[in-house]
């Protein structure tokens, strides 16, 4: 009896999120007749699917125990990178100023900017995993450190007017699909089959549930830790390319306060803080609920002061579930 | 008469730390077929002693021999390698993984990259159901089991490894009457599977009702190891008090 109340905790939790979504979409639907429109659909797609990558990689820093505070800051360094590479280096960008004729393709700007994330994550990783310093005070320090070089990068003003092939990332549709939602549900797939059905996804469960069971069975934690700020990286070089090809503009202050939203995505989604619990459906679910909620909030055209006291509400709410499932799971 | 056959044979080993004798020329051996309980109040050692069988730690000097060839043991994985399991208390599964995640944690098997699941979970079924280990669900995380399944999935997994040597540090230390009674079954069952078997315990008891032979270890030292139907329990708590025989 006892356990079939456990069990039901257990799944509560994961189904609450989902409740919630639903819930959510009937209200605005309701309250306003454009909210399931098509286009409007498509439009909460493309608004979640910057941070929504990053939730992705996050997903995976979460379940290792981890958490990257890092992410917000490292968006505006990357999209300036890209930006400088694409308006042709360094030296141009300070020479040439605001040009559309570009030097370098947009290929090369996605290159560096998704560069920039590996580096920054692999430094992220190593200090946490070697020198054993908490993972929110490393990821703390590259807040400010990244933020502080992308304010180098920048000289403080912004860099912008790409040519359209690059614009065309940010802003371009097949069909009535934009590209950053293809682009985001691609590595939704990949990332769900990585994590759900190989050996890599299963080394990321077994180090967030037990670290010391996983090490003894000869896993190397390390190394499984380090690449989970490396993939996050990843996620970060590459939507903040696509940040800067839809704003068509990078500057220093991108990304404010992403790191928030992410891990408010990818929390009540239903991963735990805790560790050794999470999935991409989750993510995409989490991802899902504050595009509707931030969505269906502008057409009823409440502020957006008050969307971030929700935001804030939210996430202490979903934690509070997660202990709940978390002691849930205690036998 | 037959001479016995050692699966392991530590001989003289001696360790410090830090200026620390830990263990002082300390021998023992284990056969096939055999539970040798190690007992002894807490810094006598038996842990030191254990962790360099398991290779967690390393001696000083002194030899170590599997099947009478001798091997240096340099990290845990070194250990498994020459059939040497170590089962823990609790550090042994990752409880949000279910029994076949666990069952073949760092040892899974793929095809193409990807996980074998149905293979895996058919292949921890057969191997507790030969243990006769009733598991109500296979698909659940293994925090949902109960203490005692815990433990039979951490022994079923060192058994599918071919574990030729099994440490057990405190296998019941956490667990009810009639999980330790389970306990018990399967070491006698593994027993006659030619495993031998070092147990750690704190418990008298369990050591009397489980063990061939007791070592009995003192302030880094081997007090004196016995049969155990030709001792008392009384004559080994107090070897264990007074380190004399």
């Amino acid at each position: 009896m006892l356990k079939d109340r456990k069990n039901f905790l257990y799944y509560l939790g994961v189904l609450t999120p989902i409740i919630f979504l639903i819930l959510l979409i009937l209200i605005f639907s309701s309250l306003h007749p454009r909210f399931l429109h098509p286009l409007n659909i498509f439009n909460v797609m493309r608004q979640i699917s910057i941070t929504g990558l990053i939730a992705l990689g996050m997903t995976f820093v979460i379940i290792v125990r981890g958490i990257d505070l890092s992410v917000g800051s490292l968006i505006a360094l990357c999209g300036l990178v890209g930006a400088v590479i694409a308006k042709g280096g360094l030296v141009e960008r300070f020479s040439v100023g605001l040009d559309t004729e570009l030097a370098n393709p947009w290929y090369w700007a996605l290159a560096g900017s998704v560069l920039i994330g590996l580096l920054a994550g692999t430094l992220n990783g190593v200090c946490i995993t070697k020198l054993k310093v908490p993972a929110f005070v490393v990821t703390l320090g590259g807040l400010s450190a990244y933020r502080g070089t992308a304010l180098i990068v920048s000289d403080g003003g912004p860099i912008s007017g790409f040519n359209e092939a690059y614009r065309w990332i940010g802003q371009g549709k097949i069909g009535m699909v934009p590209i950053p939602v293809i682009i985001f549900l691609v590595f939704i797939v990949l990332c769900h089959i990585v994590l759900k059905y190989t050996v890599y996804g299963r080394y990321i469960y077994s180090v967030g549930g037990n670290p010391e069971a996983a090490r003894l069975s000869g896993i190397n934690i390390d190394l499984i830790i380090t690449s989970t700020y490396i993939i996050t990286g990843f996620f970060v070089g590459l939507s903040a390319f696509i940040l800067s090809a839809r704003l068509n503009s990078s500057e220093a202050v991108a990304g404010m306060g992403y790191e928030l939203n992410v891990i408010a995505i990818v929390v009540v989604g239903g991963t735990s803080l805790f560790g050794g619990m999470g999935s991409i459906l989750g993510t995409i679910i989490g991802a899902m609920l504050f595009g509707v909620l931030q969505n269906g909030l502008v057409l009823l055209n409440v502020s957006s002061y008050i969307q971030q006291i929700i935001i804030g509400i939210i996430l202490v709410l979903a934690v509070t579930f997660d202990k709940f499932s978390k002691s849930a799971r205690q036998v | 008469m037959e001479q016995p056959q050692y699966i392991v044979q530590m001989n003289n080993i001696y360790k410090s730390f830090n200026g620390v004798k830990a263990l002082k020329d300390v021998s023992i051996n284990l056969q096939k077929n055999e539970v040798v309980g190690i007992v002894g109040h807490n810094g006598a050692g038996k842990s030191t002693l254990i962790k360099i069988l398991s290779g967690a730690l390393h001696k000083d000097t002194g030899s170590i021999l599997i099947e009478n060839k001798q091997v240096e043991i340099l990290d845990p994985k070194g250990a498994r390698n020459m059939g040497i399991e170590t089962i823990y208390q609790d550090l042994a599964l990752a409880g949000n993984l279910d029994v076949a995640s666990n069952f073949f944690l760092g040892n899974e098997k793929t095809k193409f990259f990807f996980l074998r699941n149905k293979f895996m979970e058919e292949e921890s079924k057969r191997v507790l159901q030969e243990l006769r280990i009733s598991i109500k669900s296979y698909s659940v995380p293994v925090d949902f089991l109960s203490g005692g399944q815990r433990q039979a999935v951490a022994i079923g997994r060192a058994i599918y490894n071919k574990a030729k040597v099994l440490i057990m540090d405190e296998p019941t230390a956490a667990l009810g009457i009639e999980e330790t009674r389970m306990v018990g079954d399967l070491i006698n069952q593994l027993k006659k599977q030619d495993v031998g078997i070092f147990l750690i315990s704190h418990d008298i008891h369990d050591v009397f009702d489980f063990c061939d032979r007791i070592a009995i270890m003192k302030n880094g030292e081997l007090v004196d190891i016995c049969v155990s139907d030709e001792v008392t329990k009384d004559e080994v708590v107090s070897m264990i008090i007074k380190g004399t025989k």
